[in-house]
């Protein structure tokens, strides 16, 4: 069972206070600590634990430039056999649709029982890649995929819909699947995964070796052009409760007293 | 400007809400830019749902055929294909949902039609599409144009339009066109359902709330949200990222894709508030923020907000309490 995961390198911003670029165009991402999409992480985990059952190789693939590097090589640690980093400046200002036929230009040439994506990534939300590719490469895609149960050319996947419903898709293999968190427990790294990991070589690809031409990448060959990015503004906002924090906190008494709440 | 289409998405002959949402969102862009605005539905048996959308638009499609029995979007795209070529509408409208998401991309790479997902605002200037959507779970908003075509698809997020039903009913007429389905679907087909797992705590029944979010950091973490709860007499829930982990089970979860709660009470500790969580909470009677992001979309939603680490803050709240109940002895 060969499987290729497709991964994206992003900031953390769970818990980060963000700032908009003097672009307007995108955040100010110093300072912010990048990672694997967490999606990606759930993907990388359900292939490396497939291929431990049946056997075949795993391979990594992600665009962006050099210090991408470091999720692709958290792959090579988790349990990939191979990883591709696709790097060109001509790529810069891609939308989610020239990631498809980068990613397809690639992949068309390897052999995969089965692709795996994200479900989305954090940072432009798009859920837009995986079917993309996958309608690229004549291959049929489940996306949402909770749970995969493989049969020779088949696989039974679960489906997320909305409030805990799923629903059970057969599919026909090779196919591609995006995948949602929650799908399995990602496992730690080891040292010894780590030290393996640093002597894998990582491919570096360009726009030359993918056969597209600058107009299919880019912004030429996006759909969406990000015009500008800015903090939303919300209808309501919190009265923000301040102080010490024994303040803040005979504060919140007060008010859940004033309710009726204790 | 030439056709809007309303995609319409049902579930076990149910029409869903979201579709009601983009059919009132796409009225109000139909008469802005003096637009057809036509419903499509797919399925089989879907003839009375069909009756309910022509309440809203002038022209329903209706296509029914033995081989849709549940959403296959394989099969939906076969005859959205159809439709779209020979009609050529100038927008394709779908819900951001399980459906849109399975459908819509393919789709539009299949028709070389530019799609924009997830959209929570859209506007035409001079046959220019420009959308608004998030960033980072929602902490950010992008302003973006989709590149000019003679078509153009976009998904719309859920709970962004409110439903305004049309008064009077537009009446619309239903046409009937014969399935373009010649064979099987082959290359996915639909199982069964499976339903949430019922048991476990019924948190909607809860009159107080205190959930808790990514910013525990750690699974060790949670008694401290947990013994902030017990102090209060109030039962503990979380966002999605803690039962993603296994740290709580999924009949604690509120959000879209957990359980839709409205206590007297809910305290969000450590919570961004992505729209996905935001679903499902924002209906409560007094809602109280804890997160050390002043950006945080939470409070957007919350009454009131503190903006701290939780782990300094917690303990000092829970022995107020503490006081306060002895007090009260």
């Amino acid at each position: 069972m060969d499987i290729i995961v497709c991964v994206k390198h992003v900031p953390e911003t769970a818990d980060a206070d963000l700032k908009i670029d003097p672009s307007g165009k995108s955040i100010e991402t110093a300072g912010l600590v990048f990672d694997i999409n967490e999606w990606d992480d759930y993907a990388l985990e359900e292939a490396v634990r497939i291929k431990e059952k049946e056997g075949g190789k795993v391979t990594a693939i992600t665009i962006g430039p050099q210090d991408s590097e470091s999720t692709l090589r958290k792959c090579l640690a988790r349990g990939a056999d191979s990883a591709i980093r696709l790097t060109d400046p001509r790529f810069e200002g891609s939308d989610a649709y020239a990631i498809a036929k980068i990613l397809h230009s690639v992949i068309k040439t390897l052999h995969y029982d089965l692709i795996f994506t994200g479900m989305q990534a954090a940072d432009d939300g798009n859920a837009v890649v995986g079917p993309v590719l996958a309608e690229m490469l004549g291959v049929p895609h489940v996306t949402l995929v909770k749970k995969i149960e493989l049969s020779p050319g088949f696989a039974k996947v679960n489906r997320e819909l909305e409030a805990g419903l799923e629903e059970q898709i057969e599919v026909n293999l090779p196919s591609l699947f995006s995948i949602q968190t929650g799908i399995n427990e990602p496992r730690y790294v080891s040292i010894m995964g780590i030290r393996k990991a640093m002597q894998k070589e990582i491919k570096v690809m360009s726009l030359v070796d993918t056969g597209l031409t600058e107009n299919d990448v880019g912004l030429a060959g996006s759909w969406l052009n990000t015009e500008s990015v800015y903090m939303p503004q919300f209808e309501k906002q919190a009265v923000l409760l301040k102080g010490t924090d024994d303040e803040i906190a005979m504060k919140i008494v007060e008010i859940l007293k004033s309710r009726g709440l204790i | 400007m030439g056709e809007i289409f309303v995609l319409a998405e049902h579930r076990q002959g149910q029409i869903r809400d979201i579709t009601y949402e983009i059919l009132t969102k796409a009225r109000e862009l139909a008469e802005t830019t003096n637009s057809e605005l036509t419903a499509i539905i797919l399925g089989k048996d879907v003839k009375e749902q069909a009756k309910n959308l022509s309440e809203y638009t002038k022209t329903v499609l209706l296509v029914q055929d033995e081989k849709m029995e549940g959403f296959n979007s394989e099969a939906y795209q076969k005859i959205l294909s159809k439709l779209i070529t020979e009609r050529k509408p100038s927008l394709i409208m779908m819900g951001h949902t399980s459906y849109g998401i399975e459908l819509a991309p393919r789709l539009a790479a299949a028709l070389n039609i530019p799609l924009a997902t997830d959209c929570i605002g859209l506007s035409f200037q001079d046959d220019a599409l420009t959308v608004t959507r998030q960033l980072y779970g929602g902490k950010v908003n992008v302003k973006a144009t989709v590149c000019k075509a003679l078509t153009h698809m976009v998904t719309i997020r859920q709970a962004t339009f409110a439903v305004q039903k049309p008064s009077p009913p537009a009446n619309g007429e239903i046409v009937e066109i014969p399935s373009p389905l010649q064979e099987e679907i082959t290359g996915k087909r639909f199982i069964q359902y499976f339903l949430p797992k019922t048991g476990g705590v019924d948190i909607t029944s809860a009159e107080k709330l205190v959930s808790v979010g990514r910013g525990i950091k750690d699974a060790a973490n949670i008694s401290m949200v947990e013994d902030l709860a017990k102090t209060l007499d109030a039962i503990l829930s979380c966002s999605r990222p803690i039962v993603d982990k296994g740290w709580l089970p999924s009949d604690r979860q509120v959000g879209s894709s957990g359980k839709t709660v409205k206590p007297k009470l809910y305290m969000a500790i450590g919570i961004s508030g992505a729209f996905q969580h935001v679903l499902g909470m924002k209906n409560s009677d007094l809602i109280m923020a804890i997160n050390k992001d002043p950006n945080a979309p939470i409070f957007g939603f919350a009454d009131y907000g503190v903006v701290q680490d939780l782990f300094k803050i917690l303990p000092a709240i829970k022995n107020k309490i503490i006081e306060e109940k002895k007090q009260k002895l």
